[in-house]
């Protein structure tokens, strides 16, 4: 009983909070400095069309790498908190599941090519248009959800998505590194031309490292997906 | 566009309502999965009320594109919430994944989820 009415307490105070917090609201009329400072120097400066792709990839790029260090802690640590000892692992295999039926298993094979393509399209789109490596990534990793869910017995090479993660995790530094000697800082995409604003091929180095965050992304969310299944 | 309410005043009493769900169910469930679900709840709903600060009155999405011209950039709205809540979203997804890690591990220690059958690492 207590503990009920000390949470009630606990939901009305933060209730109070909010009501202030969205009562002192105002919506905007006008930028704030930074920010039209972002939206009408992007475009020129990186030739990046979408705003929000070209402050997440070069000018906070920093934030953007520390992001997928977390990832990456996240798809260890899940890995060590649902290692399975030898015995519990002969007897998921010991139940094996009876396979899905016909219309799951098709439905699967035709979706998943789908799922994939769209999310490679996302990806590679980060810098035109709304999308961008994490994005992508997720919607790549929902493909693997997919295939899981349609098969569970099926079998991902976790190894091989590890190498693959790692190398563009190294490739991401490494283009860091490069504009950190060809340009004007560490993460800085401008080692590349800039090309024309709204191009394919354009705005430095940003699609190569959304592509790279999206290959990563996606393999990192696999691998996490893979292990928590029992 | 003179409506009565502000669509960023409905997106920010949708996100504070959406947290104060979320927090009612972390602190009244019992079962470890549904504070988890509160844990996210309470996440969506502020990532909501960042990107509804980030409004500006009848702006547009920050892409330079047929219909946002370069030259008139000031139409577009904040995109530095935007790509702030991107950063959040992934950090809420790794925090979702380790609280389901956990409670894998308890439910396997113990066989409940009830968040009552723990009770020696209280102090």
């Amino acid at each position: 009983m207590i503990h009920r009415v000390c949470a009630l307490a606990a939901v009305i105070l933060f209730a109070l909070i909010f009501l202030r917090l969205a009562g002192g609201y105002a919506e905007r009329s006008a930028l704030r400095p930074l920010a039209e400072h972002y939206v009408s120097q992007a475009p020129i400066e990186l030739g990046v069309a979408n705003i929000v792709t070209g402050i997440l990839i070069a000018y906070r790029g920093f934030d953007t790498l520390g992001e997928v260090a977390v990832l990456f802690m996240v798809a260890a640590s899940v890995g060590l908190l649902l290692q399975k000892d030898d015995a519990a692992l002969e007897e998921t295999k010991e139940r094996r599941r009876r396979p899905a039926s016909e219309i799951v298993m098709t439905g699967s094979r035709v979706l998943l090519p789908v799922i994939l393509t769209f999310g490679a399209y996302v990806i590679v789109n980060g810098h035109l248009s709304a999308g961008g490596g994490f994005q992508g990534g997720a919607i790549v990793a929902s493909g693997t959800m997919l295939l899981l869910l349609a098969d569970p017995g099926a079998r991902l090479n976790a190894v091989a998505l590890s190498v693959i993660e790692s190398l563009a995790g190294v490739a991401y530094v490494a283009i860091g590194i490069l504009g950190l000697i060809l340009a004007g800082g560490f993460l800085d995409p401008r080692f590349l031309p800039p090309g024309e604003a709204g191009a394919f091929i354009s705005a430095g180095a940003i699609p190569l490292v959304s592509a790279l965050l999206g290959i990563k992304v996606g393999a990192e969310l696999s691998v996490i997906i893979n292990r928590f299944r029992s | 566009m003179a409506t009565i309410l502000p669509v960023s005043s409905i997106l920010m009493v949708t996100g504070f309502g959406l947290s104060l769900i979320g927090l009612c169910g972390i602190l009244m469930h019992r079962h470890l999965l549904r504070i988890i679900i509160g844990f996210a709840l309470f996440g969506t709903g502020l990532h909501i009320v960042m990107v509804a600060t980030g409004y500006v009155t009848g702006g547009t999405a920050p892409i330079i594109d047929r219909a946002l011209g370069p030259a008139e950039a000031g139409r577009a709205i904040d995109p530095i919430p935007s790509a702030l809540v991107v950063t959040a979203i992934v950090i809420g997804f790794a925090v979702t994944a380790i609280m389901l890690a956990y409670a894998v591990r308890l439910h396997s220690a113990r066989k409940t989820f009830d968040i009552g059958a723990f009770t020696e690492s209280k102090w």
